[in-house]
């Protein structure tokens, strides 16, 4: 046994395979082992006990901070709040300059332009959601029209969220068709499938629906939308991690994983940390392969990060409220 | 890429997270604990226990000579006829419920002793061990006023003095396994712990102390091999309960046989995992990891033997040693080990001896690349695949984190190799086809069959084996027999 | 009364299903309880032993995988054929132990009750000895009575019949194949109890019945690994003390009283299987 076979081990070729046919990806999603939900939840509490310490803490508390995407999705968003959210994604402590930028911001499509003009020069991205986030509820026009219109306004990013609906009811090669379409619209930016697992409802769902969207062209698979009642949760995390880590050992192909939704704070965060080292390890620990979309988390990072320098807890009103 | 390829996996180091030691109050030295007092051994003998993970002394221990025997089966008796059977089983519930509690409120405590004593990561004593333990006494408690209706009959019963005799890789646990349905059913105990990990015992010792419980009806005494004899061969005990290898299982079912004592024995296992192609794979994996590596497979059930379908095999084999490969050996106080120490250098040996039969006999032997403490017993965890139902390794029980692979190819197959054992205590299925899950569980000669899960135990949940892994059940209403005249 | 003269009848051993002489070839004579001749019955040897256990190990996994109702059928033909024989039957057993005829039929009348009571067995075990259990965790948890597999059969030297039946058909119904040692200065009821199986759809091999001196064929069976339970009640205290010794050596199950507790004798040679699955969607 080689080192080379202890790790994830890439094909030496890049084998995505293309789907041609409904057929051809039932066949590919029904080949997926299924995942006993009991055991998926098990492991995820088991690694949920992992104690992170002195300089391991540091290192992560910085990487899950480089891995935000700061989001604010509401419907009483302005250019104001998204300036200031802007503004604490380059720097999330104004007292320290040492603290990473976040990786994105993440709003709507209409206010794209004004993330991109706050971060200009930064090398936070601007992810925008679309495609009728978030329930999806649209024709595939709309959906397309919806992407384009962020894109051309400078997102760096699209989320998109598949249609559960034809997913629920076994359309999958309409879920595929969508998925292949906003990547086409995407053009150079990155796309993040939102599987919105919490209705999926099941694990296996959550298998097969992020093979799905790699296999269309995902470059992130998403865990949530954050707007519905079950959000990111450590088991889907892990079905899902495992999902980009097989993908990646099938096909050579590294599709990043985004969690999003209910994760406040740095407890939540270290632990997904350690649910993506000990899954698909290394290579996914950055913020190119690893995002979690969060707004109040930023400042209980911060919080601990100062409390780790020193020693002290600081009072929440040090960090900006954005 | 390469550098992806190449990197094993949990590159985000762990700073040492252990466990504070300090909650561990243990004493110099521990006497004998003989009609409700900490006493001295009558030969004022002792012995020293060993942290197998750095082999420094923790406290010494008296050795319990026959005399010292007596005394406890003396005290126990007395208990039982003056007190014991005298306390209502509604009474007896109460102290149970108070022993439950209060090893709640001791967990840490005892989880850091049992860590420091045995050798087990801290996760499990912490997570496993010591709430097991409560709950035995929790839900055997309910028993004591209500065992008209665990269907022996009205009225069932005691035995009388119980003889109980536990191994080393659960210690506190298997005490509450043997005490807990021994004072439900109105038995007084005389307990002797494994020489090598006595200390947990007599913490609960001292529970048992504020419990308030009656002098006498638990005796604990503490000692090698002839105390466990002297406990065996005395006239004044009614019942033996043995937890431990079937060798000596068997010596003591031929000392007892001319003796009306009645008799339960929990041996030793070689547990079949099998792996059908349609198994869950990632719980599987983590399955067969539990199955063997939990408690360093220190443990009668492990799965340690896996059987795996052929046409998975190459697949199962490849991510299994990947993630040997992460597990995380050493410092059992630290807070993420995986795996700790080897209970002790005799057992250490006998890993070392029956693992280099494998090679010996042509198996190929992966260890995982873990680095190992300098002192102390450790072994790697191991993995041995092209193993044949002939070789050593496949048919003796090595109660280390050694895994033997082999294949089957139809669901036959792997019932005819799971049962090609005398043994017979548990097996693991894995497969999502129900039917046939329950199509083999039906067929494997075992007490006791996980399907799609491994080493998971419960107080009402009966435990127990079959054929050479003994007779007898612990645990749930069929627990209860073991402690009734029925 | 004519002059005819009687068709003397010989008494075989009952090894899966068959009917052989003993493998020694030997017999012995088994008289009445007046001490009169009554017939050479087979004198089985440790090879006739070594035979039935192989005949009940390979008889065990198809009997227990027989559904329970149609064991309670197998073991109530028993019944039907003991019924209609029940003369003969308390003809032998009041030779056999010295009865008068009245008691002798009541004896036969009681065990052929006590076969209709186990046929009635076979699918209750499951219920009263089973159980589903309440773990603390997302799991389905059952425990189901297994056979122990393999037992043996020391027979009750005094009550030919009676004791004959509850001792043999309590692991039977359960899904125990058995080996049985017959009373031997009593045999000729067990090994008439013994031809009626023949009749009563009982598979090859899941009664076997050795004749011949128990002193001589229980530690053979005793010792034997591939028995895994045995029942002692028939022998005095100090050959048993020595067979549980024997039967030590492959940690058998071994029963020495099946009198006193309800349903012992029933429960001796049962095993309880738990299996645990998890539940989740």
């Amino acid at each position: 046994m080689t080192t080379e076979d202890r790790g994830v081990r890439l094909p030496s070729v890049l084998t995505r395979p293309t789907v041609e046919s409904e057929a051809q990806l039932r066949a590919l999603l029904g080949a997926l082992s299924g995942v006993d939900a009991v055991g998926a939840e098990a492991r995820a509490a088991k690694l949920a006990t992992r104690s992170l310490k002195k300089s391991t803490k540091m290192t992560a508390i910085d990487l899950a901070i480089s891995m935000v995407d700061l989001t604010t999705l509401e419907g009483a968003d302005t250019p104001g709040k998204v300036s200031s959210l802007c503004a604490k994604a380059r720097r999330p402590d104004a007292l320290d300059d040492s603290v990473p930028s976040v990786a994105a911001v993440c709003v709507y499509p209409d206010l794209v332009a004004q993330a991109r003009a706050a971060l200009r020069g930064s090398s936070v991205k601007v992810a925008s959601v679309a495609t009728a986030f978030p329930s999806g509820r649209a024709s595939l026009p709309v959906k397309l029209l919806d992407v384009r219109d962020a894109v051309s306004a400078g997102a760096d990013e699209i989320d998109m969220v598949i249609d559960r609906g034809a997913f629920l009811s076994g359309r999958l090669g309409l879920v595929y068709d969508e998925v292949v379409a906003v990547k086409e619209a995407c053009g150079a930016a990155h796309l993040k499938v939102i599987l919105e697992a919490g209705e999926l409802a099941t694990y296996d769902n959550v298998r097969k629906a992020s093979w799905l969207a790699m296999l269309g062209g995902a470059d992130f698979i998403k865990t949530s939308t954050g707007k519905v009642s079950v959000n990111s949760t450590l088991p889907t995390a892990l079905v899902m991690l495992e999902a980009a880590r097989d993908f990646a050992e099938t096909t050579g192909a590294l599709v990043g994983v985004k969690v999003a939704g209910g994760i406040r704070t740095t407890k939540d965060a270290l632990r997904y940390l350690v649910l993506v080292n000990e899954t698909t390890g290394a290579a996914w620990l950055t913020p190119d392969r690893f995002r979690i979309g969060a707004s109040s988390l930023l400042n209980d990072l911060l919080m601990q990060r100062v409390k780790q320098r020193r020693g002290a807890y600081a009072r929440p009103d040090e960090f900006s409220a954005d | 890429m390469s550098d992806l390829t190449s990197s094993p996996l949990g590159s985000l180091a762990y700073d040492a997270a252990p466990e504070s030691r300090s909650v561990a109050k243990l004493r110099e030295s521990y006497g004998l604990f003989i009609d409700g007092e900490f006493t001295d051994p009558s030969r004022h003998q002792s012995f020293v226990t060993l942290n197998p993970a750095t082999e420094e002394s923790l406290a010494n221990v008296a050795q319990a000579s026959s005399d010292d025997v007596d005394r406890a089966v003396v005290a126990a008796r007395r208990a039982y006829e003056t007190v014991w059977k005298k306390t209502t089983g509604a009474e007896r519930a109460k102290y149970l419920f108070r022993i439950a509690r209060l090893i709640q409120e001791r967990s840490r405590e005892l989880a850091v002793v049992e860590t420091l004593d045995n050798g087990k990561a801290i996760r499990e004593s912490r997570d496993v061990d010591i709430p097991l333990a409560a709950a035995h006494f929790f839900y055997h408690a309910g028993w004591a006023d209500k065992l008209d209706y665990a269907g022996f009959g009205p009225n069932p019963q005691p035995l009388g003095v119980a003889g109980q005799i536990i191994p080393w890789n659960f210690p506190l646990l298997m005490a509450a396994w043997k005490i807990a349905p021994a004072l439900a059913a109105g038995n007084t105990c005389v307990l002797k712990p494994a020489e090598t990990t006595p200390l947990s015992a007599l913490i609960l010792a001292e529970i048992l102390q504020q419990a308030e419980l009656p002098p006498g009806v638990v005796n604990i005494v503490t000692g090698d091999g002839s105390t466990g004899a002297a406990l065996v061969d005395h006239p004044g005990v009614d019942k033996i309960a043995f937890t431990g290898s079937t060798d000596v299982g068997r010596l003591i079912q031929q000392r007892v046989a001319s003796s009306h004592k009645h008799l339960t024995l929990e041996l030793g296992g070689k547990g079949a995992n099998i792996v059908f192609e349609d198994a869950p794979i990632d719980e599987m994996i983590e399955g067969i990891i539990d199955g063997i590596f939990f408690n360093q497979g220190h443990v009668c059930c492990a799965g340690s033997r896996l059987l795996v379908q052929e046409s998975v095999a190459e697949e199962v084999v490849r991510r299994l040693i990947r993630r040997v490969d992460q597990l995380r050996v050493g410092d059992p106080l630290d807070k993420n080990t995986d795996v700790g120490a080897i209970n002790s250098a005799a057992q250490l040996e006998r890993i070392k001896e029956l693992s280099a039969y494998g090679e010996i006999e042509g198996a190929t032997r992966y260890a995982s690349s873990c680095a190992l403490p300098d002192r102390g017993y450790w072994f790697a965890p191991t993995v041995f695949t092209d193993v044949s139902q002939s070789h050593r390794i496949a048919r003796e029980e090595i109660f280390g984190p050694v895994l033997s692979v082999l294949t089957f190819r139809t669901p036959e197959e792997a019932v005819a190799k799971a049962n090609n054992t005398n043994y017979g205590l548990a097996c693991g299925v894995w497969s999502e086809k129900g039917s046939r899950t329950l199509w083999v569980a039906e067929r494997l000669r075992a007490g006791v069959i996980w399907a799609n899960t491994y080493n998971r135990f419960d107080p009402a949940s009966p435990f127990g084996g079959v054929r050479e892994s003994g007779f007898g059940r612990e645990g749930g209403r069929h627990g209860l027999e073991a402690y009734l005249n029925v | 009364m004519s002059d005819r003269l009687d068709v003397r009848k010989t008494y075989k051993l009952l090894v899966n299903g068959a009917f052989p002489r003993s493998e020694s070839a030997r017999s012995y004579e088994v008289t009445d309880a007046k001490g009169e001749f009554l017939a050479n019955v087979a004198q089985g040897s440790r090879k006739d032993i070594r035979d039935a256990v192989v005949a009940a190990r390979g008889a065990q996994a198809k009997w227990w995988a027989a559904t329970a109702y149609n064991r309670g059928q197998v073991i109530y033909r028993l019944a039907e054929m003991a019924e209609s024989r029940r003369e003969e039957l308390a003809e032998h057993v009041g030779l056999a132990e010295g009865l008068k005829p009245k008691p002798a039929r009541e004896s036969v009348a009681r065990a052929v009750d006590r076969m209709v009571w186990y046929a009635g067995w076979t699918d209750k075990v499951a219920q009263v000895f089973g159980s589903s259990n309440p773990v603390a965790g997302p799991y389905f948890n059952f425990s189901v009575p297994t056979p122990s597999g393999v037992v043996g059969v020391l027979a009750d030297q005094n009550s030919s019949l009676e004791a004959f039946v509850d001792a043999v058909l309590a692991p039977i119904c359960v899904g125990n194949t058995v080996i049985a040692v017959a009373s031997e200065r009593r045999p000729t009821p067990a090994v008439l109890l013994g031809e009626m199986t023949a009749t009563s759809d009982f598979p090859a091999g899941v009664l076997n019945i050795i004749t011949g001196v128990t002193g001589e064929l229980a530690p053979i069976l005793a010792s034997h690994e591939d028995v895994d339970g045995i029942d002692l009640a028939g022998v005095d205290e100090d050959f048993a003390d020595e067979l549980a010794l024997a039967a030590a050596t492959s940690i058998k199950r071994v029963l020495r009283d099946g009198s006193g507790a309800p349903l012992r004798r029933l429960r001796a040679f049962i095993e309880t299987s738990t299996v645990w699955h998890t539940i989740g969607q």
